[in-house]
């Protein structure tokens, strides 16, 4: 079988995503329940979420959830962990024998902080030592895939259509506040489960429906930075691109929305002078981060969550709001199934990014 | 008048119960995403309570209208050619996509697309109303057929997004607007429109403006402009040579 990346793959895919402003939590059935009503948006090659504030109880330790081949690939990956971080817990991640999810590998979770002593060595930040741990561990152990590293969170994905791989991981018994959800419609390979979405890299989680023609141009970018694009689906760049704009360059997500999805030049012309100069810097200097091509997008991040469109809007997304509650989704039917009576319902323009943060975050 | 339960339902069940039912008239409760509901249906009258999906009344044919008490998703009315669809809320992306024939009459507002491409025929003249405003590229590669959009929450500013008519080489796009679009393309006329040029859409929005009891819009006193294809930078010479 071929994997992704040795052939090329664009797809059709929903999204939904569910937030609560005051942090309160909620299980992973409501997301579930979401994306179900999209289900003929996937083909049944891939499912996910991603759950923020699901381990409250280790919420200072960096948590890696992992795939593994086989055990080979698990016993290196666990020596490299050893020998990189301190291993505060790991274990098999609960999930559920059902019919609809066969072939799953080794499924492990580790929380983790990093070795003192090589964090000092490396004189990186915590963050930027766990990413390079995580981006070297996908590229040169065969048979590893670290699907998500970031705190107080974690993703879960899968083959299979995204309501099936809820109930695999058994999402019911995680509480956030805020979930994203994919299922996916890959249309030239098998898929397999690291190509499933949510792609993650540290806290941030992007989940994707559409093709990103620019790909080759973005990838080639972002290895200038040290990303190594591993899993070779397009949406995998659009994470490492948000984790190197707000994390490494401290640009807030509004500026990054105006990189990755710049306005047309003859729209930047009709803006008003400090706008378009602050515009047109970004659009100048980043031409290889723009996007061009379909895509909806929604970007999960700690304390927050962003939708965000193509400039063309060439892919829908609907946004409804109730009291503290914020919900996304591809289909206007995926979040009137959660509420049926929202305070405001909002048709997000193209290229321009609707974020939400917790109250308590703002 | 039957009635339909469509809970829980997939929408290839739904459409079939549509199809072989023998009463004309059937009313659907709890839609939630069903696509393709009144798909190429003719001489039916669908009444929908929920959210239909995607593609509804795709292909439709003469002698059906399709009511939607709430807002409907993207692709409503994709290449339909006759009949009627009326939403009682906004509509997603790309409503009346390559339309050919009948009405779409949508109460608030249009996502982006509306319209997109919608063409026209000897007596197949496609018409959508849009009540308030729509995003951008509404009639974008317009070849026939009508849009009207209303801006009936407004207050006179333009109704609708960026590049509205880019590519229109047919059809007309009114507007009910004080201003123009900023960024129109030199390929298309823009004029206020003649007294003759809304006598021939009066019925309409009249009618229009009664079914969503909308009671601000006055054809003889609003200003409307009226868009179509430049007589003097024609697109037609782009696509052919002669």
């Amino acid at each position: 079988m071929k994997r992704e990346g040795e052939v090329r793959i664009p797809s059709g895919c929903a999204i939904s995503g569910i937030f609560s402003k005051k942090r309160r939590l909620f299980s992973g059935e409501m997301a579930i329940d979401s994306i179900r009503v999209m289900h003929d948006r996937s083909n049944g090659l891939g499912g996910g979420f991603a759950g923020y504030g699901i381990y409250p109880e280790y919420q200072e330790y960096f948590a890696l959830h992992v795939l593994y081949d086989d055990r080979k690939a698990k016993v290196e990956t666990e020596e490299f962990l050893e020998e990189h971080f301190d291993v505060i817990n790991l274990s098999k991640i609960p999930t559920r024998k059902i019919h609809a999810i066969k072939d799953e590998p080794l499924i492990w979770r580790y929380f983790v902080e990093p070795l003192r002593t090589r964090l000092m060595e490396s004189q990186l930040e915590e963050y930027e030592y766990t990413a390079r741990c995580v981006m070297k561990v996908n590229l040169h152990i065969k048979g590893a895939c670290i699907i998500s590293s970031g705190k107080n969170m974690g993703v879960f994905k899968a083959m299979g259509y995204p309501e099936d791989v809820g109930e695999f991981y058994r999402l019911e018994d995680y509480k956030g506040y805020c979930w994203t959800a994919h299922g996916r419609y890959p249309t030239n390979t098998p898929g397999w489960w690291g190509g499933a979405h949510p792609f993650s890299l540290l806290d941030v989680s992007v989940v994707h429906n559409g093709e990103i023609s620019s790909y080759d141009a973005n990838r080639r970018f972002m290895e200038m930075f040290g990303y190594k694009c591993t899993l070779q689906t397009d949406t995998e760049v659009i994470a490492y691109m948000i984790d190197y704009f707000h994390r490494k360059q401290g640009l807030p997500l509004d500026k990054v929305a105006s990189i990755l999805a710049a306005p047309l030049w003859s729209t930047i012309d009709r803006m008003e002078e400090k706008q378009k100069r602050e515009i047109t810097y970004l659009r100048k200097n980043f031409s290889s981060a723009l996007i061009t091509g379909p895509f909806s997008i929604l970007v999960g991040f700690e304390g927050g969550l962003m939708a965000l469109n193509d400039r063309l809007k060439l892919r829908s997304l609907v946004v409804g709001e109730k009291d503290d509650m914020v919900y996304m989704g591809s289909e206007e039917s995926a979040i009137r199934i959660l509420e049926n009576d929202f305070d405001k319902l909002t048709y997000p323009k193209g290229g321009v990014p609707y974020i939400v943060k917790l109250e308590d975050q703002q | 008048m039957k009635y339909i339960d469509a809970k829980d339902l997939h929408y290839k069940e739904l459409n079939k119960l549509i199809r072989y039912e023998e009463d004309t008239h059937v009313t659907l409760t709890n839609v939630m995403g069903q696509r393709f509901i009144g798909c190429a249906l003719e001489g039916k009258n669908i009444d929908i309570t929920g959210i239909p999906g995607n593609a509804l009344g795709a292909c439709l044919n003469g002698g059906s209208i399709i009511t939607v008490h709430n807002n409907c998703q993207d692709a409503t009315g994709d290449t339909m050619d006759d009949g009627e669809i009326i939403v009682h809320g906004n509509s997603g992306d790309t409503a009346g996509y390559a339309m050919r024939g009948g009405k779409i009459l949508i109460k608030e507002s249009g996502g982006y697309r509306m319209g997109l491409h919608m063409k026209a025929y000897n007596e197949r003249q496609p018409l959508m109303i849009v009540g308030n405003r729509v995003g951008s590229f509404c009639g974008e590669y317009l070849a026939g057929g009508t849009i009207i959009v209303l801006g009936y929450r407004e207050n006179g500013n333009c109704p609708v997004g960026n590049f509205c008519g880019t590519g229109m080489y047919g059809g007309r796009i009114f507007l009910r607007s004080n201003e123009l679009p900023k960024d129109l393309s030199p390929y298309i006329d823009a004029s206020v429109a003649t007294i003759e040029e809304l006598e021939s859409i009066r019925e309409e929005v009249t009618s229009f403006c009664s079914l969503f009891d909308i009671t601000n819009i006055d054809l003889d006193k609003d200003n409307f402009y009226i868009l179509s294809q430049s007589k003097v930078n024609e697109y037609k010479k782009k696509y052919t040579t002669v």
